[in-house]
């Protein structure tokens, strides 16, 4: 009997060069389009510090911020077993949020603060939520979705009480951070979230072949070998210091998690070992692109990017919810 | 020497006890059914076996060491178990189900080898399922989930093999199936096997040992015949019952008298 192993895996391969090429494509777009069109090739002193003080941060930035959201939202739906399970919709983003602002209203001076606390903000947020989801008789969909509403309201209501102290300018900008904003790109911000995302993606993808696992059954994965506590608490862990420095950076940009590995699982399969590392390349690709579109919709004036994600995320919530 | 031994075990669920001083002693080759009526802990009982539930008094030994002192890697080696398969709302195929088997072997990162997938292979066809490989389970009828759920549980080549209920959604020509194959493991792989089985019958055709629990304790255990009394199972499940020989068998056969 002679089986090719090595068939899934190339054409896999080849999926995932298709990728990089995508996103190489969204990044010159991304640094081309924006309410001044640049030549790239014939720059001016000016479009010079357009692209590389202004753009280029924010198109990079906008691809650490994908990738982070949506490996975190791959690695969850695995091991929560349900593909409704996003970190925007969890909560997840939102105590993210509230850590940010809160490092933001008492620590204003010091900006490590920011990405500390709203990973704080994202670890106790995954935790109530999975502890409010959980039941004797297992945790099913509809009641990981519904705590997912009422921790989000919840948090929501304290960063409105929150946002109630902020002066009037400081105040227009939170708002548009809140609903994801990358405008506010800067080099170090861009390098500290390149090394968490690629941190965070090689740590969960070393945790694939178990989430493979997971994604069959929690009761399944502990019977074939899988150390299930230890894996829960590696990838809420790493899913929350990728969304928290995503939030930190850009605010809460929505749906970014559910839409990205959808797409992957519909043409590569489920298999994680595919889905982490490619939903990482694609969710760059679908942030920088959606951030080109939110510059370029109402040029001059800009939207937020997340208003853009959530417009193609919440039909695809809707459709997923019907089909389980 | 035994391959599991569960020596006078107390589980609990969250402090109410639900079995009591229950010993078993499971060598190659050996195949044991578990009865009893709903809620006597058969169930409990397999999670304990496999380290699922911490057992509050008495042993479980694997291989002549306690099974606290294995890995979760080292435990799936050994034990495969079979239990109802929860639907995956995910599109997993049958061949990648089938592959969790041999996680235990490989390393926890990085693919299954070649040999892993010839092994899987040859599982499904063990299990009929030679041209289901590429199929997604949520596709498959709960028949034939079942069955790629059996096929796992050979791919991990594991000696021991815990099944609850494994034929609760099989036909008949498959149920038979599923306790050839259970039982030619046993007999040729010197491997053994638990069953959690509501069918007195097929309990006393296939099984070399049953044991009857009630309420968490031990009513009776021995061969078919021993355990298979009127008395027993009118103690137990509260119903009279008919005993005869199989006449193709001639093995003890149980009718229920309404």
């Amino acid at each position: 009997m002679t089986i090719d192993v090595g068939q899934d895996r190339s054409r896999a391969l080849r999926f995932g060069g298709m990728l990089v090429l995508l996103l190489g494509a969204a990044l010159i777009l991304g640094a081309y389009l924006g309410s001044e069109r640049l030549d790239l090739f014939n720059l001016d002193a000016t479009e010079r510090v357009i692209l590389f003080d202004i753009r280029l941060p924010r198109v990079f930035l906008g691809a650490t911020v994908g990738a982070s959201l949506a490996v975190a939202g791959a690695s969850l739906q695995s091991l929560l077993r349900n593909p409704l399970a996003e970190p925007y919709l969890l909560g997840v983003s939102n105590g993210a949020a509230l850590g940010t602002m809160l490092a933001f209203v008492v620590f204003s001076n010091v900006e490590f603060m920011r990405p500390l606390l709203a990973f704080g903000g994202a670890v106790l947020a995954t935790v109530v939520v999975y502890r409010m989801a959980r039941s004797r008789a297992g945790m099913n969909v509809e009641r990981l979705v519904l705590s997912g509403v009422i921790v989000t309201t919840f948090l929501s209501s304290v960063i409105v009480l929150l946002t109630s102290l902020l002066d009037a300018t400081r105040l227009r900008s939170f708002t548009f951070w809140l609903l994801g904003d990358l405008s506010q790109a800067t080099s170090s911000g861009f390098y500290v979230t390149l090394i968490v995302v690629v941190i965070g993606t090689l740590v969960l993808a070393s945790q694939s072949r178990a989430l493979n696992l997971m994604m069959i059954g929690e009761r399944d994965a502990f019977d074939f070998g899988v150390e299930v506590s230890r894996v829960r608490l590696i990838v809420f862990g790493t899913s929350a210091a990728l969304v928290g420095i995503s939030v930190a950076a850009s605010g809460s940009v929505g749906y970014v998690g559910l839409i990205v590995p959808h797409m992957i699982r519909l043409t590569a399969g489920s298999d994680n070992r595919f889905v982490i590392p490619f939903s990482a390349i694609a969710g760059a690709v679908f942030v920088v692109c959606a951030d080109t579109a939110a510059r370029t919709l109402i040029a001059p004036r800009e939207l937020p990017v997340g208003a853009i994600t959530a417009l193609i995320g919440a039909p695809l919530f809707v459709y997923l919810l019907r089909r389980n | 020497m035994n391959l599991l031994t569960a020596s006078s075990i107390d589980i609990a669920y969250a402090d109410a006890p639900i079995v009591h001083g229950v010993t078993l002693e499971l060598v190659p080759g050996k195949t044991i059914a578990l009865a009893g009526p709903n809620g006597a802990g058969k169930t409990t009982i397999l999670k304990a076996l496999n380290g699922g539930l911490p057992v509050v008094a008495g042993t479980v030994e694997l291989d002549g060491k306690p099974l606290g002192e294995y890995s979760r890697r080292e435990i799936a080696r050994r034990i495969a178990v079979i239990a109802q398969e929860n639907e995956t709302r995910f599109p997993v195929t049958v061949i990648e189900f089938v592959l969790a088997g041999r996680f235990a072997h490989g390393a926890s990162l990085g693919w299954e080898t070649e040999a892993d997938h010839r092994i899987a292979r040859t599982a499904l066809g063990l299990c009929d399922l030679e041209d289901y490989a590429e199929r997604l389970m949520n596709q498959l009828s709960g028949g034939e989930r079942q069955r790629v759920v059996l096929a796992r549980a050979i791919a991990t080549e594991a000696r021991i093999l815990l099944l609850d209920e494994p034929t609760a959604n099989l036909d008949l020509a498959h149920q038979a199936m599923m306790f050839r194959l259970v039982r030619d493991r046993c007999r040729t792989c010197e491997s053994a096997a638990i069953m959690i089985t509501h069918d007195l019958n097929l309990a006393s055709e296939f099984a070399d040992e049953i044991v009857l629990l009630d309420a968490g304790r031990i009513a009776a255990n021995g061969t078919p015949r021993e355990v298979l009394t009127a008395a027993n199972i009118e103690q137990v499940f509260g119903v009279e019952v008919l005993l005869d020989d199989n006449p193709a068998t001639g093995n003890v056969r149980v009718t229920t008298l309404f």
